[in-house]
């Protein structure tokens, strides 16, 4: 059995001021009435919850099934930081395939605080969200630029590689009508932004963003009998965790694991999660036409790029030089304008990357289709041992 | 005025001072910060998921290790970070790599930039102050380039 999205829908990204609750019911009818489904035929709500640096606790799905109007849906709520909305997608695909639900709405949403996000208050002197903003003013794009530098230092990266990561997303959402930040950037541009952490400028960083986005999930049984058009198949749903030793350093924590008692293993954590991915859907890397990755930062879409296994480690700058992931390339990357062009709503991210595969696989990214695209898969990394990455085929 | 480390167990202070691990006593796994002993018993639940130790003791790790990554704030991170002057001085941070298999993020020393690093050169820990508050001087370990 397989499970289809049936329908997509998004409330724009920007900070618009107003409560999350009114982007996602935005999203969630738009998603409903893009499948053709009426919300009262909905028998479960998944929501992805709204989350401030990591911790969770400020929605829940019934939040969404409320506003829509109680309608007996049973309900989950999904917590998994950056891959909270691929959770929330896999708690419904998995009732789905259990056959304990026929159709499923599944819907982040989130207002966000304008500049770097910040823990928690309180003294917490146990807790490590707390303690690298207290003992080294360790701020989020702080671990995007140790990721960038490595690149510098070894495959030869420069800054004006990344600054063309941001030219080729700007251009690719300038026709994307959820897209928040819709005007094309310049190398030079990015370059004259102000340096943040060296050597990440500005421009090379994401924003925080409000939006929402929403799929409707069914059965491919459903589906057909209900004469949905266009179903797209989940092909795979990976949420895997890391594996003991994880030796990437990963925000927010102050150090790795130690590699001394098992040896440094053979992926790390990033790559297990498309690697599972790969395995769930059974296809490989070289199957993928489209990706939507998580440019956090500029450098950091080049890390994921090696991470899926789309080119070998310290060749994604070549792939960027000679076009292959921008739209008309060999393996297009961030068709939507990735988070450059959307900035980071954290809940309802996973699902947007998953819309904007939806959209490219039906031919309907109007402005930025990716030609032909069959096969399409997503990433994502949060705090404290979440990841995603979701393979969409039709 | 005297100068206390800002936080307790994390590192030893003196004239060759080393950051403090806590070692599990059934296979040998080091963590780095030490455990806490008010962070409660689920504090060292031993992190190999092939070991249900629960004991640990502290154990020194290397002063000199290699640079896995470094970079700089240039703007001042949001609290609870306590800047140490006004206007706020930059500061460069490194990921060290150490011979225990084991990378450990801080501050780089104070008059050391991104400039005197590289992926792979050499540093070793030092102790210098953070910030200062009523009690005094608060100290942290830094990384400092190995000439």
């Amino acid at each position: 059995m397989n499970v289809v999205i049936a329908g997509a829908g998004m409330h724009p990204w920007g900070k618009w001021g107003r409560n999350f609750t009114e982007y996602g019911v935005h999203a969630a009818r738009e998603a409903l009435r893009d499948a053709g489904v009426a919300w009262t035929d909905v028998d479960l709500v998944v929501g992805g919850e709204t989350v401030r640096n990591g911790y969770a606790g400020y929605v829940a799905g019934s939040t969404f099934a409320q506003a829509l109007g109680w309608n007996g849906a049973r309900i989950a709520t999904s917590y998994a930081a950056c891959a909270t909305g691929a959770q929330a997608i896999d708690t419904a695909r998995a009732r789905i395939l259990a056959g304990l639900s026929e159709v499923a709405l599944v819907v982040g949403a989130d207002t966000t605080p304008k500049g770097f996000l910040a823990p928690n208050a309180g003294e917490r002197w146990n807790d490590p969200d707390w303690l690298r903003f207290r003992l080294l003013g360790m701020t989020n794009p702080a671990y995007f630029a140790l990721y960038a530098r490595r690149r510098m230092d070894l495959y030869g990266a420069t800054a004006e590689d990344f600054a063309q990561v941001k030219v080729k997303n700007a251009k690719h959402g300038l026709e994307n009508p959820y897209a928040r930040f819709r005007k094309e950037s310049s190398v030079e541009e990015v370059l004259a932004s102000p340096m943040v952490s060296d050597p990440l400028h500005l421009l090379d960083i994401c924003a925080t963003s409000d939006g929402a986005a929403a799929v409707v999930l069914t059965s491919a049984d459903y589906a057909r009998r209900h004469g949905l058009a266009s179903p797209v198949t989940v092909a795979a749903v990976s949420t895997v965790t890391p594996t003991f030793p994880n030796t990437v350093i990963d925000m927010p924590l102050l150090a790795t694991d130690s590699s001394a008692v098992t040896g440094v293993p053979e992926r790390t954590f990033k790559e297990s999660i498309g690697q599972a991915a790969y395995d769930e859907a059974g296809i490989g890397p070289e199957d993928v036409d489209v990706a939507e990755v998580y440019d956090l930062s500029t450098a950091l879409e080049l890390d994921w790029i090696e991470d899926l296994q789309l080119c070998k480690r310290g060749e994604a700058e070549a792939l960027l030089r000679a076009g292959d992931t921008t739209i008309g390339g060999r393996i297009p990357v961030n068709p939507s304008g990735g988070l450059a062009c959307f900035g980071e709503a954290v809940p309802a991210q996973a699902i947007a990357q998953v819309c904007e595969l939806t959209w490219q696989l039906q031919g309907r990214a109007e402005g930025r289709q990716v030609e032909g695209a069959k096969v399409g898969i997503t990433a994502n990394q949060g705090l404290f041992g979440h990841g995603s990455s979701v393979i969409l085929s039709v | 005025m005297t100068a206390t480390p800002v936080i307790e167990g994390w590192f030893t202070t003196g004239a060759e001072p080393r950051l403090l691990a806590s070692r599990c006593t059934a296979c040998s796994n080091v963590v780095f910060p030490p455990v806490s002993g008010d962070a409660g018993a689920a504090a060292f639940y031993c992190r190999n998921p092939a070991c249900d130790g629960q004991e640990h003791d502290t154990v020194e790790l290397a002063r000199r290790g290699r640079v896995w990554s470094y970079t700089d704030a240039q703007y001042q991170p949001p609290a609870p970070y306590v800047p140490a002057s006004d206007p706020f001085q930059p500061f460069a941070l490194a990921a060290v790599e150490l011979p225990e298999g084991i990378v450990v993020l801080g501050q780089v020393a104070a008059g050391f930039g991104v400039g005197d690093l590289r992926v792979g050169s050499e540093v070793e820990l030092v102790v210098e102050t953070l910030h200062a508050d009523e009690a005094g001087e608060r100290t942290i370990y830094r990384w400092r380039p190995v000439a």
